[in-house]
């Protein structure tokens, strides 16, 4: 645990109260301490005694972060949004009847919470089903950026010599391409985007930044006691790796990953926009976005409700993010 | 000095020969035959059209024709589009435009971000600096093309009524000079100001809690001078870095902006390129970006140097 805290601070106090107001200077307690040695929080140790582990450290304090538990709220009501959106408005938006061609552009009114699109259709129900492509977009990209990232950042920190020089180089080509104009070329090339090729088009270009991350924290980890001690008592090549290096490297990668996470919903609304990603009729944001866009100066409504969605989504996640970095790694900042 | 300077361009070789490989074979993959797009619905003559796969390279495997685009490349010449146009005279004028607003888009982050980032470290812990740190969340959240819309419709729109018809900052084209990039430039730059901001906040928080800055106090140094002089340039590295950085990454955003804003860049005519099957312009535009990335790399690390003079390159 010692390789995450600050390095010998000299006024652990100063130190501690710049760590916090960096995020939420109004609002966080006084008794969220993240940085604070183990032993000045008695509240965390387990009743049996043993010393809290780095995560119950950081659930400990996470439970305590008004960012954390108001963006915990707002994910899950945003996720319950994604799976069922049906609980949230009774039209369904993928049934062509409900769009009355004759009220295009009406404005919000008791009926149409939001109004209605150029094709008369209901914005509020829109905007709800939106969600769903949203938050599959964004985890599933998290996910696999995560694991394609992390394994191979595990191994070329692990392994370093030719496999790390390799590794590296091959992120380096990557980082120079731009996200949204390299997923742009990709996915121009699988003709009909949906949600899997914008995931993987965002994919195979987002993975340096979890490798980077990873394996410049398994470095870090590599070069610790406990891992010599497991060596000197003959532990494997695969048993220091997953077992002594991993849980000790992972508290960064999964920081980076959350906040990675609203980026990756952004982009796909900025593909879908950019008629790329996302086709009708399948419901995005940014495909609304898209939709209103020509109009926006008669009617400004359908355009401003899925962006207000869109912001907040991704407000909720970064929020999420800096939360968990505070909590599990006060250095990151 | 130079013999550093160099290295770092050898070292950069296998970067821009890597990027560009990997979008000419997606380029390649790109869906519909050229040559036959420019007969429109016709067949065009099978001798013409023979010749001009032959011009082309078309029949060649991949790998072959990508070595004769790139040392094209070294040779500065980007190649013809299939309407035989030099792929460098159509992006000249683009590139021109791209340019302008991500100089633009950088000048307002560094003005805003090192600007609030400061005021919110010497009001450090006190309302002032929450309400910077709690609106830099915010605006790090809001996607672009979220603002790009919002500003369009608060600054074309609503002030125009007020101002009674008359334009204070325009929102489409590039008619009007660099008054025309200020709205533009500031959407891109979005994003960026906010992590500007906070990390201009934390270096400089770092630095005037550093024992320099308590003697400079100590011997009486006016604050303005303690500040200026010491903490902000010292605080001063990691902001370059992040800017040079940026560069790179405000050139390829734009693609959104010049989007919503009708903006004759790069970004849309890479977009015009991609749905016209002009390959050589594709990779051309690409092919540019790279180089100014791995470029403003360059310059950022040489101008540590310059900042620090602790560093010094053998």
């Amino acid at each position: 645990m010692s390789d995450i805290r600050p390095a010998g601070p000299l006024d652990p106090e100063t130190q501690q109260s710049e760590a916090l107001d960096q995020v939420a200077p109004a609002t966080v307690p006084d008794t969220a301490q993240p940085g604070v040695p183990p032993s000045a929080q008695p509240k965390t140790k387990k009743k049996d005694g043993k010393p809290a582990s780095l995560w119950t450290d950081a659930w400990y304090d996470l439970r305590r972060r008004p960012l954390f538990i108001g963006s915990a709220i707002m994910i899950f009501i945003l996720v319950v949004m994604a799976i069922f959106p049906q609980l949230f408005t009774s039209v369904n938006p993928y049934d062509a009847a409900t769009c009355q061609l004759i009220d295009a552009r009406t404005p919000p009114s008791a009926g149409h919470l939001f109004g209605q699109d150029n094709q008369g259709c209901d914005v509020f129900a829109k905007t709800i089903y939106g969600a769903r492509v949203s938050i599959m977009v964004g985890v599933t990209t998290m996910i696999v950026t995560a694991l394609f990232g992390g394994l191979l950042g595990l191994i070329a920190g692990f392994r370093s010599g030719a496999t790390d020089v390799i590794l590296s180089r091959t992120t380096e080509i990557f980082f120079a391409i731009p996200l949204i104009l390299g997923a742009l070329l990709i996915l121009v090339i699988f003709g009909r985007g949906n949600v899997w090729t914008v995931m993987l088009a965002l994919s195979v270009l987002a993975w340096p930044m979890t490798f980077r991350i990873m394996r410049a924290s398994v470095i870090t980890a590599k070069n610790q006691d406990y891992v010599m001690a497991a060596r000197a008592l003959g532990a494997g090549a695969g048993r220091i790796m997953f077992r002594h290096i991993l849980p000790n490297a992972l508290a960064p990668v999964i920081v980076i990953a959350m906040i990675n996470l609203g980026g990756f919903i952004a982009a796909e609304a900025a593909l879908s926009y950019l008629g790329v990603g996302i086709q009708s009729p399948e419901i995005s944001w940014g495909l609304m976005i898209a939709d209103a866009r020509d109009r926006f100066l008669e009617a400004w409504h359908p355009l401003i409700f899925p962006s207000i969605f869109l912001s907040i989504t991704v407000l909720a996640f970064i929020m999420l993010g800096d939360a968990v970095r505070d909590a599990l790694d006060p250095k990151l900042r | 000095m130079g013999r550093y300077v160099i290295r770092r361009l050898i070292q950069a070789i296998p970067v821009l020969l890597g990027a560009t490989l990997l979008i000419f074979a997606v380029v390649f993959a790109l869906p519909g035959d050229p040559i036959a797009a420019l007969a429109g619905e016709k067949r065009g003559n099978p001798v013409v059209v023979a010749l001009l796969r032959e011009q082309y390279h078309l029949n060649d495997p991949l790998i072959v024709q990508y070595g004769y685009y790139i040392s094209g490349v070294f040779q500065g010449n980007l190649g013809r589009t299939y309407a035989n146009v030099e792929v460098s005279q159509i992006i000249a004028a683009k590139f021109q435009v791209t340019v302008n607003l991500a100089i633009t888009a950088l000048v307002l982050e560094a003005i805003f971000g090192v600007g609030l980032g400061l005021w919110a470290a010497l009001r450090r812990g006190k309302a002032t600096d929450s309400m910077i740190l709690a609106s830099t969340l915010i605006l790090v959240s809001v996607p672009t093309l979220v603002t790009g819309f919002v500003l369009q419709l608060l600054l074309g729109v609503q002030l125009r009524r007020w101002t009674g018809g008359v334009e204070i900052f325009p929102i489409a084209g590039v008619s009007d000079g660099w008054i025309s990039y200020v709205v533009p430039g500031f959407v891109l730059a979005g994003t960026s100001i906010a992590y500007l901001t906070r990390l201009t906040r934390t270096s400089l928080v770092e630095n005037l809690r550093a024992d320099y800055v308590r003697t400079a106090v100590a011997k009486g140094m006016p604050r303005r001078r303690v500040v200026g002089r010491h903490a902000l340039r010292n605080a001063l590295i990691p902001l370059i870095t992040f800017l040079g950085a940026d560069l790179g990454t405000l050139m390829g955003g734009a693609v959104i902006t010049e989007s919503i804003f009708n903006i004759p860049g790069i970004g849309q005519e890479l977009f015009r390129s991609v749905h016209e099957r002009q390959q050589p312009v594709v990779v051309g535009i690409v092919t540019i970006l790279v180089l100014v990335y791995i470029l403003a790399n360059l310059v950022v690390d040489l101008l540590y140097a310059v900042l620090d003079p602790r560093i010094r390159y053998e």
